[in-house]
């Protein structure tokens, strides 16, 4: 077919080898970015200054302002567990084997990985619009030409506060759903508070809460960086933060599912080995 | 304010004002730095004394944001060096730099406050970052905000204010920790005359009572006519005709010249009036 592509008709073709090979190119510069970027957020804890009072606010907006929105999915989460594994139990007349499995489920991994996605959606998406809304107004550029470091001032806060939130969110989101759980089989199964929460706590071991608990602390690091990293490089105005937007929200949860399949491999191991 | 352009009776004879090396407090040496589609500046070479003010005049594009955040650190040019206060800045850490544009004051194009801080807040910031106590912060903020004639608006938010408004506030940000050089793009880009004439009267201000060496981006010619015509007189507090020397200087104040680029490049430094004198055409094209 005829072709009116200028690049063609001046004899400079674009091949498919080139395009896929800048098209990886760009890929390993946005890894390579977003390593240094994630790197700096950390090496800037051990030297001053310190934005404490930049942490604490968005302690509250990511935590405080995460909670009921965790709760209340954790709550629905427990409730809908216990539907679906009690029809599986009453077959074998070990209803009371809900309490275990919603538990384990719940704190090993349906806490951890729900939790983290409810927190991507809800602040990844929040962090790169606002870092890329200062980026299109020039604040960015502001704060480096008065002599203060943008990842020090608007990263390191915002990964230390979801870093230290997120496992709490994570606890509250286990809680109500067992919450959730126990109102759903007090109710199907006839299961009697002392015997629901007394296999809930019980069947958990350490293993189970080292597991549980230290998978927000990746994800809380995962979903801040890559939110800060999409909002800094923000180009293009407005439509741009709204990219910057989907993208950190895209690639915060992907990260988090394949980080979370390979992070369960490592617990399990350990606990075998180790816990 | 509308200058007419001098007359054959009243233009001198365009001089260059560069001094000695010793006393240029910012100079570009064969600058070049370009974005994946070319080089943007392609050679630049100028410099500042101290105490002169430069404006930078071109079409759009001709990189004049670009040179002040060259000039401002912000940005490393590919080649070439940029000297400022006597520091080469391609050598400077991303640290040193941090350290070293605090002796900067810039003001961007439409401000650049931040949008979750009032305006007091943002006068403060660079205080706040240098831990002063609340007191010394407070009465440096309303002495800042009362030079850009702005201290009725401590509490408000960058939101409240007209555009005219946040270029002020801008400025007094740019000025509270007294620097040594001032940068301002295009201050007065997008703002009605009135609103432009005085933004150029804060600048003539801080030019004359305080003797910052400044950088000033635009693409308004009557900006610089107007900063090399008139004077801040601090003794009145008025804006008063200046009687010039040769060298586009007023007899008791600094010089204000201009650099005109071209295809990345300078292609022409000197006085307002030169470009008056000027035969060249593309020159010409600025006075219409």
């Amino acid at each position: 077919m005829a072709t009116t592509d200028p690049r063609l008709l001046e004899g400079n073709p674009v091949s498919l080898t080139g395009a896929l090979l800048e098209g990886v190119k760009q890929r390993i510069q946005h890894v390579q970015d977003y390593a240094l970027l994630a790197a700096r957020s950390v090496s800037n804890l051990f030297s001053p200054p310190y934005y404490f009072s930049d942490v604490l606010e968005q302690m509250d907006i990511i935590g405080v302002g995460s909670l009921p929105i965790v709760v209340l999915t954790g709550f629905f989460i427990g409730a809908v567990m216990v539907l679906q594994t009690a029809a599986q139990f009453v077959r074998f007349g070990q209803t009371a084997l809900t309490a275990d499995a919603v538990s384990l489920a719940l704190v090993r991994e349906l806490g951890p990985t729900i939790s983290g996605l409810l927190v991507t959606g809800r602040n990844s998406s929040s962090i790169a619009s606002e870092l890329g809304s200062m980026v299109v107004t020039e604040q960015v550029d502001a704060m480096r030409a008065m002599g203060t470091d943008p990842t020090r001032k608007l990263v390191t806060p915002r990964m230390v506060a979801t870093v230290l939130m997120l496992p709490l969110l994570t606890a509250m989101a286990d809680f109500s759903g067992l919450i959730g759980g126990f109102v759903v089989s007090s109710f199907t199964l006839r299961l009697g508070a002392v015997a629901f929460w007394t296999r809930a706590i019980n069947t958990l071991v350490f293993s189970d809460l080292m597991q549980g608990l230290s998978k927000p602390i990746i994800f809380g690091f995962i979903l801040s960086t890559v939110g800060c990293y999409h909002g800094l490089r923000v180009r293009g105005g407005t439509q741009g933060v709204g990219r910057a937007t989907t993208s950190a929200v895209v690639a915060s949860s992907v990260f988090i599912l394949v980080t979370n399949f390979f992070l369960t491999k490592i617990m399990l191991y350990l606990a075998g080995h180790v816990f | 304010m509308r200058e007419p352009l001098p007359t054959r009776r009243d233009r001198p004879l365009p001089v260059t004002t560069l001094d000695t090396a010793s006393e240029r407090v910012l100079s570009f040496e064969d600058v070049r730095i370009g974005f994946g589609q070319g080089d943007v500046l392609t050679g630049l070479s100028f410099s500042v004394a101290a105490g002169e003010t430069k404006v930078l005049i071109g079409e759009s594009g001709t990189g004049k944001s670009l040179t002040l955040k060259l000039a401002a650190g912000l940005l490393q040019p590919d080649s070439g060096s940029v000297h400022v206060l006597g520091r080469d800045l391609s050598h400077l850490s991303e640290k040193e730099l941090l350290d070293f544009r605090r002796q900067i004051g810039f003001v961007f194009q439409e401000g650049a406050l931040f949008d979750s801080l009032s305006v007091a807040e943002n006068v403060a910031y660079r205080l706040r970052e240098d831990h002063l106590n609340d007191e010394e912060i407070e009465q440096r903020v309303r002495e800042s905000l009362r030079f850009v004639e702005m201290e009725d608006t401590l509490d408000k938010l960058p939101s409240e204010l007209s555009g005219g408004m946040r270029r002020r506030v801008s400025i007094a940000r740019a000025l509270i920790s007294r620097p040594p050089v001032v940068l301002y793009d295009s201050p007065t880009a997008g703002l009605d005359p009135v609103t432009s004439q005085t933004i150029i009267t804060l600048i003539m201000r801080l030019r004359d009572t305080q003797g910052v060496t400044s950088m000033l981006a635009t693409h308004r010619l009557q900006d610089a006519f107007g900063l090399a015509n008139y004077r801040f007189d601090g003794q009145t507090g008025r804006v008063v005709r200046a009687p010039h020397t040769g060298n586009g200087s007023s007899r008791d104040g600094p010089a204000t010249n201009m650099v005109v680029l071209r295809g990345g490049k300078a292609y022409f430094e000197g006085s307002p009036w030169s470009i008056v004198e000027s035969k060249d055409e593309y020159l010409h094209r600025f006075l219409l």
